[in-house]
């Protein structure tokens, strides 16, 4: 917390190589009533812009991410958010560290309202109202709607919305588009694309036309462990040998724009 | 239509001490996923200990009557926090053994009282006038219903204040819905746990000393007897639905009263609405699906 000026993005250093990564994960392994669903991960997530997680349905993406969270046991391995391990600590502790967090299928309190489920979500004395405001108009003019009354689109602005909340140190968004309409999905990708230049994000994300917009680097998994890694999601993705390999496009559900 | 009426209302003031009992049970199900059958501990130990206290202060004095309503929701409280912190926290996420440790203080429980009080009942009395009646359209409605129907009505009214105005409220109606994302924003749920069972300890000591002027009695067992229909309120409601639970409550008191009068069936009429609830509708009169993990 020493840094107040970290909501001004830090530079990309020159070259590409990446001095210090915002959240390390190395060797972690995690289950599942019994049953390890992250076998071997080891990677980092640069400290600006939005990288990548990709695979397969079942590889282990959201897995992955709710080990680092301590949503899930975790077996082994090690997590440091900017040099500190946060591997030993329970859930909450590790987002009041500054690990903001939207879940897969958006996961709002539906019997609450809007303007509920962001205050809940308010960690101090300094949330970002009018940042949030500003990025989520619709969901001022709704505040007092109950979240569960909200369509699939607008359930997804809230639940990014109490992410972008609080300042955090790192984003885990999972699936942000998954089921939405295709105009909703161009809001919700505008809206990363704005939030990441004041957070880094690691983006798990099934549709690739989202994942060429917004990803910078990208970390590639297969049966529970990292196959591949890049500093340019776009050169992955258009080399098609690697995308068949990793992503099976054409016969798993991971279509281009879909 | 004076029995009627009659019936009504001793039905209504039943339900009103099962939704003090069902109210604490209904929330600590829907946060924690631990059903708490120590819950009639807590009741029986605040009517024992609140009767203690009226008796010192005068058992007919009004004074006696409200310090023994305070002593009650205390001592309730108390032991409900202290079960929560001693033995339900360290098997967090635990449920069985959560649940088995609650039976295990729930008998050791009874055990206890039966050796301090003695296994038979001990009748007891309040202030004159709740031993009096009421005629109401010809019927004479005991008093001490009234004063039973009023608590629990201000002990609903300041749950749903509570539940809707604080942030501890909207932790706890966002926990009973899903538990994990509330801890996933930053949230410690732990302290929500502890809160909810002093909330309902404290509902459920309030109901134990409503309870013994009810029946007229305290006796170690008192708890155990509320505890079977008070589940059953709790799964008809909706378990986690406050609302459901007090509406349950009026509606299996009120029923069983009935079915008691005409045909002295009323706690098979229970399970039977019991059984037709959960065939047609198992999630309860107002509970939620089945949350996903």
């Amino acid at each position: 917390m020493g840094t107040t000026a970290q909501r001004t993005p830090v530079p990309v250093p020159a070259g590409g190589t990446d001095p210090a990564p915002v959240l390390s994960v190395r060797n972690l392994k995690a289950s599942i009533g019994g049953q390890q669903v992250v076998e071997d991960v080891t990677f980092s997530v640069p400290a600006t812009g939005i990288t990548a997680l990709l695979g397969r349905n079942g590889v282990g993406k959201t897995s992955s991410i709710k080990a680092i969270l301590g949503l899930i046991q975790r077996d082994a391995g090690t997590v440091d958010l900017e040099g500190q391990p946060i591997q030993a600590l329970p859930t909450h502790r590790i987002v009041q560290r500054g690990v903001g967090y939207v879940p897969e299928d958006r996961e709002v309190f539906a019997g609450l309202s809007v303007a509920e489920n962001l205050r809940l979500s308010e960690r101090d004395d300094h949330p970002r109202r009018e940042l949030v405001e500003a990025l989520f108009p619709d969901l001022v003019k709704r505040a007092q709607q109950a979240a569960g009354s909200l369509s699939g689109g607008q359930q997804q602005m809230v639940s990014l919305a109490r992410a972008l909340m609080n300042e955090n140190r790192v984003l885990l968004v999972d699936e942000p588009t998954k089921g939405l309409a295709p105009k909703i999905v161009g809001e919700v990708a505008d809206a990363l694309e704005e939030a990441a230049k004041t957070v880094p994000i690691l983006l798990v994300e099934q549709n690739l036309a989202v994942v060429r917009q917004l990803a910078g680097g990208a970390i590639v998994l297969s049966d529970g462990r990292v196959v591949h890694t890049t500093e340019s999601a776009t050169s992955f993705l258009d080399d098609d040998i690697l995308v068949t390999r990793h992503l099976g496009v054409g016969t798993g559900p991971a279509h281009e724009g879909a | 239509m004076d029995t009627i009426l009659l019936l009504l209302v001793t039905g209504i003031g039943l339900g009103a001490v099962y939704f003090l009992v069902a109210s604490g049970l209904s929330l600590i199900y829907g946060l924690m996923g631990v059903l708490n059958f120590a819950h009639g501990a807590f009741l029986t130990l605040g009517a024992l200990i609140g009767w203690e206290t009226a008796r010192v202060m005068g058992a007919d004095s009004w004074g006696g009557f409200a310090l023994s309503l305070l002593v009650g929701c205390l001592v309730g409280a108390l032991l409900a926090a202290l079960t929560e912190f001693v033995l339900i926290r360290p098997l967090y996420e635990r449920h069985i053994e959560q649940v088995l440790v609650t039976v295990g203080l729930n008998l050791a429980a009874i055990a206890l009282f039966e050796g301090i009080w003695g296994t038979d009942p001990v009748f007891i009395q309040g202030p004159t006038w709740m031993g009096m009646t009421t005629n109401i359209l010809g019927a004479q409605v005991p008093n001490h219903l009234f004063i039973t129907i009023l608590i629990a009505g201000l002990v609903l009214a300041g749950m749903v204040l509570f539940l809707k105005r604080t942030r501890y409220g909207m932790i706890i109606r966002a926990g009973v819905e899903n538990r994990s994302m509330v801890t996933a924003l930053g949230i410690d749920v732990r302290r929500a746990f502890t809160l909810v069972f002093t909330i309902g300890g404290a509902a459920a000591g309030i109901g134990g000393v409503l309870a013994s002027h009810y029946f007229g009695y305290v006796s170690p067992l008192l708890g155990g007897s509320l505890l079977i229909f008070a589940f059953i309120v709790t799964v008809i409601g909706g378990l986690g639905s406050l609302a459901g639970a007090a509406v349950a409550s009026v509606l299996v008191g009120v029923l069983q009263q009935f079915a008691n009068y005409f045909w002295s069936i009323g706690d098979f009429v229970v399970v039977i609405l019991l059984a037709v609830v959960l065939l047609t509708r198992p999630s309860g009169l107002m509970g939620r699906k089945v949350a996903t993990a």
